[in-house]
């Protein structure tokens, strides 16, 4: 007998890749991401991050991932199935499995309705809640475990919220929707410091206690390998170099990755910001001209 | 007449129908030549504030309500309107937040940089605008194009080629890389950096990564809530902060060793129109003493340079666990 087939991977990429403009008239095209493979597990959803500068491809391989955009070469399956044989009631479930969260918190919200709506109508849409008191009810748990106090947030317009509160939401919303994979592009970027560190363990934690498998896009590599179990980094359409995240950027090999991993100001005193001069010696030399009288 | 920026007791009020809010208040520092001073603090904490004032570029009704600002001896605030006008960009420059926006579409890089001399009093040759974007590693080409031609990294340094063409002895950069990829960013704070040091100008760097703080300037200004709480050399703040606020934003910062651990700072920031009785630190202070919630602390200087505005001055501020 055959053993146990392997559940298909939750979704994956086999030769996807997409190229803008061309067609009849125009005879430029961009190739805007060479042919990549990738996969999910779905038995054990894993955070990945998608790294590289603008122009790289990571939103293009963020938005197939989310069924925004058609790859124009190879396919992207769900569950194993292709997504193009999709039927009208399998589109909805996808719509509902596959959640993003975007750079601008501002943007994702209706300037017209107070924030509540963008997480109660979802419910009600999909059908997790009946009633509207129900699903306000559901809003208030999503919000208290992103640390949210409901009663400073929900009932308020997405002007009286602070862009670090508003991106809170997004994260309580895609809890509520449990959603099986969210695609987060940048979603710390427009946020203050000292809450980049709430907001990624937020999405930490939607992954480690509630299984839901996260893409991290981002041209940020340091937080890439706070977050992610898995980096891929993207140059100009291709991938350079994946792997598991401690090895590609405590050990980088390819140039490109180096150069990226070099790069990074860490904040540490005695650490070399690239091939410049130090901070530590920096400040030496400053120091001794400061003594020359 | 002492040399470099001294800024004192600078505050900035906005009248509101509800009463008037300080952007910034009390706050005093000073930059000698050469020097490169950060700025970090959340949105709102003033630090963009501060340098609008130093520019004199508050918007009405906001404005200057008291304090002074001396650049190598001259006082900005007395001068006239015009006099002022024409010191910006030639005394003092600003590079904004995303600079990419601030150039303009229909005029090629070249026009720009013409008009930004001749309206400066300065004379616009040809070579003055070669050399200046070969000084920020453009090549003279990127003259004749405009900017949407232009990457975002390119936008930047164009930008910093504008801000150092008439060599202005104070250069205010506020988050000038937040929107490049840190392969780009390290290229643009090098030049930067290189071109400050050429110059001798004074430096100040508005920002809210600790990292690109600790690799790039001398010293630190850490604001909070409108206020400067910490002031000190970048290394003696980094090692061993004295002010509960620099102290949870040092912790919060992801370094290379503790991968994986997230240490956010509880809480948000406080409305400016709404500030606590006490230190407006305080809800979110995990060191916080009675009289935190009662007593504003006055900032007060701990040793030569350093400065701080905590009841709790003195006492170690242990790392978060």
């Amino acid at each position: 007998m055959n053993p146990l087939p392997e559940p298909p991977p939750l979704v994956e990429l086999v030769g996807a890749g997409k190229t803008y403009g061309g067609g009849l008239f125009r005879r430029n095209t961009v190739p805007a991401l060479q042919p990549i493979d990738l996969a999910l597990r779905a038995d054990r959803p894993p955070v990945i991050a998608i790294v590289g500068e603008s122009g790289s491809g990571k939103t293009t391989l963020g938005n197939i991932l989310l069924g925004l955009i058609a790859p124009d070469t190879g396919t992207i399956r769900f569950d194993g199935r292709d997504l193009r044989s999709f039927d009208r009631a399998q589109r909805r479930e996808f719509r509902r499995d596959v959640q993003a969260i975007t750079q601008d918190p501002f943007s994702a919200y209706n300037p017209f309705y107070t924030v509540d709506h963008a997480l109660t109508v979802p419910l009600r849409e999909f059908g997790l809640a009946r009633r509207r008191q129900q699903a306000l009810e559901l809003a208030a748990q999503a919000c208290e475990s992103v640390g949210l106090n409901p009663g400073d947030t929900l009932g308020r317009y997405p002007h009286q919220l602070s862009g670090g509160q508003r991106q809170r939401l997004m994260v309580a919303r895609a809890l509520l929707l449990r959603p099986r994979l969210l695609v987060a592009d940048e979603p710390v970027s427009m946020v203050d410091a000292s809450l980049r560190a709430t907001i990624l363990a937020n999405i930490v934690t939607l992954n480690s206690d509630h299984g839901i498998a996260i893409v991290y896009i981002t041209h940020d590599i340091t937080t890439a390998y706070h977050v992610a179990d898995e980096v891929l980094v993207l140059h100009r359409g291709h991938v350079v170099e994946r792997g598991d995240a401690a090895s590609v950027i405590g050990n980088p090999q390819h140039d490109y990755t180096r150069l990226l991993v070099a790069s990074i100001p860490w904040p540490d005193l005695d650490r070399r910001w690239g091939d410049g001069e130090s901070a530590a010696e920096r400040r030496a030399s400053t120091q001794t001209q400061g003594t020359t009288p | 007449m002492s040399a470099g920026l001294v800024v004192e007791h600078l505050t900035v009020a906005y009248p509101l129908p509800s009463g008037t809010i300080l952007g910034a208040d009390d706050v005093s520092f000073t930059v000698r030549p050469g020097e490169r001073l950060g700025v970090v603090g959340e949105s709102g904490s003033g630090k963009s504030t501060t340098a609008l004032a130093l520019l004199r570029l508050i918007r009405p009704p906001g404005h200057v309500a008291g304090g002074r600002v001396i650049l190598n001896g001259i006082d900005l605030r007395a001068l006239n309107e015009e006099a002022m006008r024409a010191a910006r960009l030639r005394v003092v420059s600003y590079i904004p937040q995303g600079a990419m926006n601030s150039l303009n579409p229909v005029k090629t890089v070249a026009a720009q940089m013409r008009d930004a001399i001749i309206d400066h009093g300065g004379t616009a040759t040809p070579q003055a605008i070669t050399q200046a974007l070969a000084g920020v590693d453009l090549p003279p080409g990127a003259a004749r194009l405009y900017p949407h031609q232009l990457s975002g990294g390119m936008k930047q340094r164009v930008c910093i080629a504008i801000g150092m063409l008439l060599r202005p002895q104070l250069i205010i950069a506020d988050e000038p890389t937040s929107a490049l990829d840190v392969v780009t960013q390290r290229q643009v704070m090098a030049t930067l950096g290189r071109l400050q040091k050429e110059t001798g100008a004074c430096l100040i760097l508005i920002g809210h990564d600790m990292g690109l703080m600790v690799q790039f300037v001398d010293r630190l200004a850490v604001m909070y809530a409108g206020r400067l709480v910490e002031l000190g050399t970048i290394a003696e703040v980094f090692r061993t902060p004295r002010h509960p606020y620099t102290r949870m934003l040092i912790d919060s910062v992801p370094t290379f060793e503790n991968r994986g651990h997230f240490v956010g700072i509880p809480g948000t920031t406080p409305s400016l129109a709404r500030l606590p009785p006490g230190c407006a630190f305080a809800p979110r202070c995990r060191f916080a003493i009675e009289v935190c919630r009662r007593e504003r602390p006055d900032s007060r200087a701990v040793a030569p340079g350093r400065a701080v505005a905590c009841h709790l001055e003195g006492a170690p501020l242990e790392p978060a666990s």
